[in-house]
């Protein structure tokens, strides 16, 4: 029993070191909501978060992942739903005549892009391309923390030599030259509910936000995960219990 | 596989298939009364983990082919479809990605105690050879399923991987067009990895078959590694090891649930989560982490081997890690033939033992290397844990052979296990027998 623990576990101390993180210090741990092995999202921060994207982000960030219909999870009813889709039009046709047409997006369109192709983002970006967003947090060391560390690591140029323009010194960022501008500034975007209007709070929200948007799964796996792991166990001890019984009789 | 003198069934339909076909005999045979060693212990469940493990990867892997489009433009796309809008398929995908290091940790376990125990040993050697026949096969299966989701590590790991076979002299240029459909990684490397990734895993049933085969002519080693003389060594196989079995995979099966539930993405690298862009190259492009010991025999190799004192090059850098990755896991197809020593198991070889367990911490320290860039320090660690490896199956097991003293064995199985003093001096054996 403890052998196979045992081995299993070294078999694994040799996974952790795969990949080396540039430079970049490695962004302090923060408390998410959905950590651990029941953690849930904060509908509320992720509305929130949502608000930030939307006002902010996607002003550069796709997320042609994510449908409208998908923002039910962040506890909008169908016809809220309806309603946000309605704020974006995309692009439709070929209708009857062959024409391409603009309508208001439905709950099960995709998210638009802000760019039609890489080569206009770039152009409208000084050469670097805004990712789509849709995956971020699990396309990143350290996820959630980075994009948290990221979004509050813009700092005084700390280097020698001089930036280049349109370049920004960022704490966690690989190399610590960065393309994006700080994004979030106090006040920025004004929240509904109490919640304060802080870089830090904007950017805890939205990084909830796109954790949601990279496992949207993530609260049913963890859920189903726990009885797996339970049954699992159960059965086990039934197996061991089976086990040890008939090789009691092995006098 | 023949039926030789066949006992009636009772049952009537039992008796009237097996009466033409006799598959209940056959199964009777080879896993019902099957004498077995009593005195196994729990490393002796990794053979049917890992065939628990196969059967899983399978099943999953041709849900996910329901579902997956072997198309540069579409493959990612696919893949994120199947994590976002299929039914469950989130579940069956990562059960199928972390399943594929599960596997690779069963197996590994599976090798160690072939190892320690000497299990290679006649009469069992083609049973091993066709155990490490498996191991080839599943590398080159694991790394073309990794491809498939076309992510950046995917593209590089491919481009990588695939260029090494230029190094081979003359031909190697070939091989690697032929390998790719084209000049490049691209949707025709793809395409033939899906189908190859759709084969291979039949091929693997059919040689793990054939190593069930071979493995039910000799019958099972054991932790002492001495042959069973009667039937007060043995045990039928049914209960007493299919439910140890069954306890066994379950208490794997969990920690594997844990990684795919709680942990799904751990075992993987992020630069996966970005689509395949040929033109942005990753900072540190790395393999899985189950081929990270073999990347760092290959880049352990930093010197070109030529004529000494001429500018006469013989075999390349690049040529020298190609062989000497591939020649890692030729000396463990060889390993039989090179270790003559008549004791089996390393509970009565104590310097082979140390030499053993050495061998495993070279591989993990040459697993750590592996996923670190190959300089400084960690690149004189892969050298210096390469020569080990290439040392212990070339000089140390040689020596051994010839100089480790040949200890007296228990005469038999169950004089062993009701003797306490040999369990008590003996390393992992943990036979339960009372």
């Amino acid at each position: 029993m403890k052998k196979i623990l045992l081995f299993t576990l070294l078999g694994l101390v040799a996974v952790t070191p795969a990949y080396a993180a540039g430079d970049a210090p490695v962004p302090p741990h923060q408390d998410w909501s959905f950590n651990g092995y029941n953690g849930t999202f904060d509908k509320g921060s992720l509305q929130r978060g949502y608000q930030v994207y939307k006002q902010v982000c996607s002003a550069c960030h796709g997320m042609k992942r994510i449908s409208f219909r998908n923002l039910a999870a962040l506890g909008y009813s169908e016809e809220e739903v309806k309603a946000l889709a309605a704020e974006y039009t995309v692009m439709d046709g070929p209708n009857d005549e062959g024409e391409m047409f603009e309508r208001p997006a439905r709950p099960s369109d995709a998210f638009p892009s802000p760019y039609p192709n890489d080569e206009t983002a770039r152009y409208a970006n000084n050469g670097a391309l805004p990712p789509d967003l849709s995956l971020i947090v699990k396309a990143r060391p350290h996820g959630a923390d980075y994009i948290y560390g990221l979004l509050t690591g813009y700092e005084e140029h700390h280097g020698e030599e001089e930036l280049p323009a349109g370049q920004y010194w960022n704490k966690y960022m690989a190399g610590h030259k960065i393309a994006m501008a700080p994004p979030l500034s106090d006040d920025m975007v004004p929240y509904e509910d109490e919640t304060v209007t802080t870089t830090e709070q904007y950017s805890k929200d939205v990084t909830s936000f796109l954790a949601w948007a990279a496992e949207p799964e993530l609260e049913e796996r963890k859920r189903i995960g726990v009885k797996v792991i339970l049954f699992l166990i159960a059965f086990a001890g039934v197996m061991l219990a089976v086990k040890r019984k008939i090789w009691a009789s092995m006098h | 596989m023949g039926s030789g003198n066949r006992k009636k069934f009772d049952n009537p339909i039992v008796e009237w298939v097996d009466s033409r076909l006799p598959v209940f005999t056959l199964m009777n045979k080879e896993y019902g009364v099957f004498p077995t060693p009593k005195n196994f212990n729990y490393l002796w469940n990794f053979g049917a983990i890992a065939m628990v493990m196969l059967i899983t990867m399978i099943i999953t892997g041709i849900t996910l082919a329901m579902h997956y489009v072997p198309h540069v433009d579409h493959a990612f796309d696919s893949v994120e479809r199947i994590m976002r809008d299929v039914n469950y398929g989130w579940m069956i995908r990562y059960l199928h990605a972390n399943g594929a290091s599960f596997f690779f940790i069963a197996v590994y376990i599976h090798i160690f105690r072939g190892m320690y125990y000497g299990s290679y040993k006649q009469p069992r050697e083609l049973l091993w050879m066709l155990g490490v026949v498996i191991f080839l096969l599943l590398m080159a299966t694991a790394f073309i399923g990794y491809v498939l989701p076309w992510g950046q590590m995917s593209f590089w790991g491919a481009t990588v991987i695939t260029n090494l076979f230029s190094a081979i002299p003359f031909v190697g240029d070939s091989i690697v067009t032929l390998l790719w459909g084209g000049f490049s990684v691209d949707n025709p490397t793809l395409n033939r990895f899906f189908a190859l990734h759709y084969l291979l895993p039949f091929v693997i049933f059919a040689v793990v078959f054939l190593h069930v085969w071979a493995l039910h002519v000799a019958g099972s080693n054991n932790p002492l590694g001495i042959e069973p003389k009667g039937e007060q060594d043995t045990l039928p196989f049914n209960p007493y090891y299919t439910m140890k079995d069954t306890f066994g995979v379950l208490v794997f099966l969990i920690v594997y649930v844990a990684f795919a539930f709680f942990m799904p993405n751990d075992l993987g690298h992020p630069d996966n989560y970005i689509p395949a862009d040929p033109l942005v190259t990753p900072a540190h492009i790395v393999p899985e982490w189950y081929f990270l010991p073999f990347y760092a025999i290959l880049r352990a190799v930093t010197f070109d081997i030529g004529i000494p004192f001429t500018d006469i090059t013989i075999i390349t850098a690049k040529l020298g890690g190609v062989l000497a990755m591939f020649g890692s896991i030729a000396l463990l197809f060889v390993l039989p033939f090179l270790d003559k020593h008549p004791v089996r198991s390393a509970v009565f070889r104590p310097w082979f033992r140390i030499a053993l367990f050495a061998l495993v911490i070279a591989t993990f320290l040459l697993g750590m290397a592996g996923g670190k860039p190959a300089e400084g320090i960690w690149l004189y660690v892969s050298q210096f844990c390469s020569v080990y490896y290439f040392g212990f199956f070339l000089a140390i097991i040689p020596f051994l052979n010839k100089y480790e003293p040949v200890e007296k064995l228990p005469p038999s199985i169950n004089d062993a296990v009701l003797d306490k003093n040999i369990k008590a001096n003996a390393y992992f054996y943990a036979g339960k027998v009372k």
